[in-house]
């Protein structure tokens, strides 16, 4: 139990702090473009019904029954409250690494964490973005499930070609990391049968940087933060947590 | 002496074993969770779950609609 504290303790304290900090980021560039895309979702979903003529196919989640926070506050604090359960999933991840790491000898400090950070973007964000770019709302897009499937095993493939390329012994062995880094973009993303928005292209654009550029930075922090917390309370540097791990024990094994 | 102790006692689970797998549970737990919430705030195809977190799914770049 007192393992799993050590494991909890960094990521929700890294996670309300970086959670916070993406909130406010994200209202810099990101979210002023979300809430100007869906003026022309709402726009053309008026149209839509007025005349009733060729709309797009465009699942829009906005409408129907289901439940949403009203613009506003609540839809800012349902934001803030996502970003923050969002870090500390993230968070637990490295986390999770970092008690492995320090089991085995290795501590994760602030400096190191910002190297996680990068990673965790690249695993998450940028790997992803080359098929799926960040997309405004009422984009053309492909069938919702064979985007997630994609994204889903290129996340999974970067983090195991990122984890070989720095951690696999012997040291040869790293080359072939390079393999699950470029098999999801060998097989490509799931593309829509026409590319486009209702957006204007230029926005579409600034949206990428702006959702690229905020996530690193989100990142960055997160990693930062979740080491830093490991180390002053988390890692095995002052208690050994596990004998059993350790790097002297596995020589026996 | 520990050593030799551990060596004869054939096929049953060493101490180290038992003792390793009882640290690993929490580090599996952990990134259970962790893997759970994301696919929750980012993936699960709820709809009240898909407008709370809307912002969020796009600011990431989760594939979203």
């Amino acid at each position: 139990m007192e393992l799993l504290g050590r494991i909890l303790l960094p990521a929700v304290i890294s996670g309300v702090i970086a959670g916070a900090f993406f909130t406010g980021l994200q209202y810099i560039e990101v979210i002023p473009l979300i809430y100007e895309a869906e003026t022309y979702e709402t726009a053309e979903a008026a149209g839509r019904s007025l005349s009733d003529t060729h709309g797009t196919d465009s699942q829009d989640a906005h409408d129907g029954e289901a439940w949403a926070p009203d613009d506003g506050l609540a839809r800012a604090g349902m934001t803030l409250l996502a970003n923050i359960v969002a870090a500390i999933g993230f968070g637990l991840l490295l986390s999770v690494s970092f008690v492995l790491l320090s089991a085995r000898g290795r501590t994760v400090v602030g400096r190191a964490g910002l190297l996680w950070g990068l990673a965790g973007f690249g695993i998450f964000n940028l790997a992803p973005a080359f098929g799926l770019p960040p997309e405004l709302p009422g984009s053309e897009a492909a069938a919702l499930e064979g985007r997630q499937g994609w994204w889903i095993l290129t996340v999974v493939l970067t983090a195991l070609g990122l984890g070989l390329i720095a951690f696999a012994r012997p040291v040869y062995v790293r080359v072939l990391g390079v393999i699950p880094l470029v098999v999801p973009h060998v097989i490509g993303a799931p593309a829509p049968a026409h590319h486009g928005g209702l957006a204007p292209e230029e926005m579409a654009e600034r949206y990428i940087y702006a959702s690229l550029v905020t996530s690193a930075a989100f990142w960055l922090a997160l990693g930062a933060l979740t080491a830093f917390v490991h180390d002053r309370f988390g890692s095995s540097r002052r208690r050994r947590i596990s004998p059993a791990l350790s790097p002297q024990s596995e020589r026996k094994e | 002496m520990a050593r030799t102790a551990q060596l004869t006692t054939g096929r049953h689970a060493s101490p180290d074993t038992i003792r390793t797998v009882r640290r690993l549970w929490p580090l599996f737990f952990a990134a259970l969770l962790g893997v759970s919430i994301i696919y929750g705030v980012g993936l699960a195809n709820s709809s009240a779950l898909h407008n709370a977190a809307h912002d969020t799914r796009h600011s990431l770049a989760f594939p979203c609609h």
